[in-house]
């Protein structure tokens, strides 16, 4: 148990109680996506395109249905057509068309391992026999795996009706090129003209993989009256709810999902894939149905984030100072539009006050699985790229690459190139801490170079229900509807404690499903905490204030009179009479005079979710002869609001980190020429492990969000934008060779140094 | 398929199951007897969310075939903790936070065990290799890492804690 909390302000919150869940987690007990089964279930299978591309001209699944123990068979027929219609989920948006042919394939097979079919069978080996009894007959057509590619006129086109958004006038012809996107502040090219250097690259990074541990797993049960019960490892049970009630034409209240624990989503986990199908396969057959997929179902076919090519150029004055600023970001929305390029594009200059800026994106299909968020989506991809050019300025300019940063901070009042004008946020605060942090102050160990780069994340506040609940012995249940993903049950207890005056384990966190607490938002976004943790906080000013009017009953005064502190009713002043104090158990033990069970409960749509900045340090090494980076110390600092549990907060700029180094050194889909991803399973797609790293040291700025009751800021996406450049940075200053394509792989690096070793001995 | 009849010990306890000839143990903890603890990744080797033991040695279970099992002891998450007691290991990780969504945690806690059973003393090298073959995204390893050392540390010094 904690020793109280660091901040003099509080009781608890910023003390590192054991997170409620913990016992269930490291005993096995923990139940997660797969770990559910009914009585008499099916197990239920998909079948994938084998091609990339290609028309689907017939599905013939006859002897696949008389096989024995085959119970139904679904395909696109089975599923209503859906209207063209927007719908957000997570920090993304999906076409509600789109998301009905990329659960189950129509007209075409987009990618590899798109969806055509499904089984339900009484065993998972009948199912997958029948698979392979169902014949569908392709018209396999041309196919087009890179975005440059895609973009060009003659390309392979994916969806024929598919004009360019945001283009004046609208281009006539189809083209894979979804939308373009522009934000523009000041004027650009009168920026340039002043500039006295101008830095210009090209950069590219490729589509990696979320890499959550547990696969996607649902388990559904469709009564015959039409109710249909679903558990679903999700970051947001009430976006599996309102998918699958689109999706299969139910009301929203005749389904009720129920999150299991969830082993990983990063994003990846805000969308669906098995739900419909399990749910269909479940009113077919009138058995519940469960499905799983494979690692290499998830690879092929589940949201990876994108790739993407960027074009930077900064101009600078010499002492530093960035007079303007491009960008151009062609980005990977793989089989459907709605990559994450238009918070790319946002974030790519936001940490910086700049006064000329331009910058152009576009959403481009090609055939690859549809993306899905991954940790501030598309946000790491032009920072990669912005900077990497920063250091290429640091470099030129003889300046610290801090200091260069610094020069250029945004600030409270800076407008930014989307439009938004900044309230207190930390960037400054972030590199100064960075800055006289011990590890930059002290040189790198013999044979390591050093590189920094920083980060910039919205976070989203958006819906959040909550209820607080006292039992008939005071303790209390606090309920929410966000699927805890990494410790939230603990900062929402934590904050509920605190609220309330009581003690941390006097408060029991729930997860709820859809029927039983109002709609919350996924988990996603880094909003749980900031928005989900203001709605138990309000939930819990409502039971206070509720106490506080049963209290008055009891003593027969104004609720006015009564006050509230550490966690027991008190007469506000000493005219209103002499009371002994009312705790939460002699409230609860009178309850039943003073109007019956005591409740608490709060619904809000939350803004004003505190941005996030994040600066990381990272020292590496390379081995000239293999190409292998190793990286020997590496700091995250970030600014994050309040840490209401600092050790989770500390655990997520380090799993961020770690994942953004494993953007940077190893991770990408490799396709072959027949379109076809090579490397779909954990050997080669080549993840951190804990041989490849060293400790990763965090460092805590405390800037609280001013919008928050405990000046909670997001904070789980930030950690993975700084640590692409921070690598490729210090790659860059241990070798002298300027990596601009991830990943940084021993192939990719061992050619560039080889390339460059004659030039290099040249000079 | 004609199923293969097998006598093993499970955790302590005396079981017997029926298997398919090519089922894996994993399938068999999961599917057949209910042990839930152990957590299917990749099904591949790669990822060791899996791990029990086998007379004490750490394996992948998605690697071995169920009628392996036969007259071994194996030992899995749900074995760990004695009666109302976390084993260290377990206390410690929840202590230290590590572990975030949880899903990796019975393969490192299954990994971890084995090597102070075999490596009472070990280097954060030694440690950050013997647990390379557990996959965890969440928590960029730093706080397992940190917890294994701790208990470690703490066992040496208090052989009955
Ligand atoms: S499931 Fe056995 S190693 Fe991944
Ligand atoms: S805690 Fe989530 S994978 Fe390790």
């Amino acid at each position: 148990m904690p020793d109280g909390s660091p901040n003099p302000k509080y009781k608890w919150i910023g003390t590192r109680p054991d997170r409620p869940d913990g016992a269930d987690k490291v005993t096995g007990r923990a139940r997660f996506g797969a770990d559910f089964n009914l009585p008499g279930q099916l197990i239920g299978k998909v079948l994938r395109s084998p091609h990339p591309h290609a028309i689907i001209k017939s599905i013939d699944t006859s002897k696949a249905e008389a096989l024995a123990g085959v119970k139904a068979v679904v395909t696109a027929k089975d599923f209503p057509e859906q209207a063209n219609l927007i719908v957000p989920t997570g920090e993304m948006q999906v076409n509600l068309r789109d998301i009905t042919r990329n659960i189950m394939a129509r007209e075409k097979a987009l990618y590899e391992g798109h969806p055509v079919a499904a089984v339900a069978a009484v065993s998972e080996a009948i199912a997958k026999q029948a698979l392979a009894l169902i014949k569908v007959d392709y018209k396999v057509l041309p196919h087009v795996i890179d975005v440059a590619d895609a973009m060009k006129p003659n390309a392979p086109v994916l969806h024929d009706g598919m004009i360019t958004e945001g283009v004046n006038p609208p281009p006539t012809k189809a083209s894979n090129i979804a939308k373009r996107v522009e934000f523009n502040k000041g004027d650009a090219k009168a920026g340039f003209a002043e500039a006295e250097i101008v830095i210009e690259r090209d950069y590219s990074t490729q589509a990696v993989h979320q890499g959550y541990i547990e696969p996607h797993a649902a388990l559904a049960s469709a009564a015959e009256d039409g109710q249909v019960q679903v558990w679903s490892t999700t970051q947001g049970h009430f976006q599996v709810r309102g998918f699958c009630a689109k999706l299969l034409n139910l009301d929203t209240s005749q389904i009720r999902v129920t999150a299991t624990e969830i082993g990983g989503g990063f994003g990846g986990k805000t969308v669906v894939y098995l739900e419909p199908l399990a749910i269909r396969l479940s009113q077919k057959t009138g058995k519940p149905v469960k499905m799983t997929m494979t690692r290499e179902e998830v690879f092929r076919a589940s949201g990876p984030a994108p790739g993407g090519n960027v074009k930077v150029r900064i101009g600078a004055k010499k002492d530093g100072r960035i007079v303007a600023a491009e960008c151009t970001v062609e980005m990977q929305a793989g089989a459907f539009p709605g990559s994450p390029v238009g918070p790319a594009c946002m974030c790519s200059y936001a940490c910086y006050d700049i006064d000329n800026v331009h910058i152009v994106g576009f959403d481009v299909v090609s055939n690859r699985p549809k993306v899905a968020a991954y940790r501030a989506p598309g946000a790491p991809i032009s920072a990669w790229a912005v900077e990497s050019t920063l250091d290429i300025l640091a470099q030129q300019l003889k300046m610290d690459p801090i200091d260069l940063r610094l020069k250029n901070a945004a600030k409270k009042g800076t407008k930014t190139a989307y439009g938004v004008t900044f309230n207190t946020i930390g960037m400054v605060e972030t590199l100064e801490a960075a800055k006289s942090s011990e590890h930059y102050k002290s040189k790198p160990k013999p044979g390591y170079a050093r590189g920094v780069a920083a980060g910039f994340w919205f976070n989203v506040g958006a819906d959040s229900s909550a209820a607080a609940h006292v039992g008939e012995d005071g303790s209390v249940t606090v309920i929410s509807g966000n699927p805890d993903i990494g410790g939230s049950r603990a900062s929402l207890a934590l904050m509920a404690a605190e609220e309330l005056g009581v003690d941390y384990d006097k408060v029991r966190p729930v997860i709820a499903d859809t029927a039983s607490i109002g709609f919350n938002f996924v988990t996603g976004g880094s909003r749980v905490t900031f928005a989900t943790g203001l709605a138990v906080v309000n939930s819990v000013r409502d039971l206070i204030r509720e106490c506080k009017v049963r209290a008055a009953k009891i003593w027969n005064v104004d609720p006015e009179a009564v006050m509230w502190e550490n966690g027991m009713a008190k007469p506000a002043g000493s005219n209103v009479g002499e009371f002994e104090p009312l705790t939460l158990a002699a409230l609860a033990a009178q309850a039943g005079k003073t109007g019956g069970p005591i409740n608490g409960h709060a619904q809000l749509n939350v803004t004003g979710a505190g941005p996030g900045f994040g600066v990381h340090v990272c020292d590496v090494k390379v081995d000239n002869d293999t190409g292998c980076v190793t990286v020997g110390r590496y700091t995250a600092a970030q600014d994050v609001g309040t840490a209401i549990h600092p050790s989770y907060v500390e655990g997520q700029l380090q799993g961020g980190a770690v994942q953004g180094i494993g953007w940077a050194l190893n991770e990408e889909y490799i396709y072959n020429a027949k379109g076809k991803l090579d490397n779909p399973g954990f050997l080669d797609y080549r993840m951190p492990v804990a041989s490849d790293l060293p400790m990763i040291e965090t460092i805590l700025v405390e800037v609280p969000n001013p919008t928050h009751p405990y000046g909670v800021r997001g904070v789980g996406e930030v950690p993975i934008i700084p640590p692409l450049a921070a690598v490729g940075n210090a790659v860059a200053r241990a070798t002298g060779v300027r990596m601009t394509d991830l990943p940084i792989s021993p192939p990719r690096l061992s050619a560039a140094l080889d390339a460059a070793a004659p030039k290099m001995a040249a000079d | 398929m004609a199923k293969i009849h097998v006598t093993t010990t499970i955790n302590g306890s005396a079981t017997e199951y029926l298997c398919d000839p090519n089922q894996t143990l994993l399938d068999v903890l999961r599917d057949n007897l209910g042990l839930t603890g152990s957590k299917e990744g990749c099904g591949s080797g790669d990822c060791g969310a899996c791990s029990v033991t086998i007379n004490g040695r750490l394996v992948c279970s998605c690697l071995v075939l169920a009628p392996e099992a036969e007259g071994q002891k194996i030992n899995t998450i749900e074995g760990m903790a004695q009666g109302e007691k976390l084993h260290p290991l377990q206390k410690k990780f929840v202590e230290m936070a590590a572990l975030q969504c949880g899903i990796c945690t019975p393969g490192f806690l299954i990994a971890s065990k084995a090597l102070l059973e075999k490596n009472p003393s070990p280097t954060e090298t030694e440690v950050r290799y013997w647990l390379a073959g557990n996959l965890c995204r969440c928590t960029g390893y730093d706080k397992i890492i940190s917890a294994v050392m701790e208990v470690a540390a703490e066992m040496r010094g208090a052989p009955n804690a």
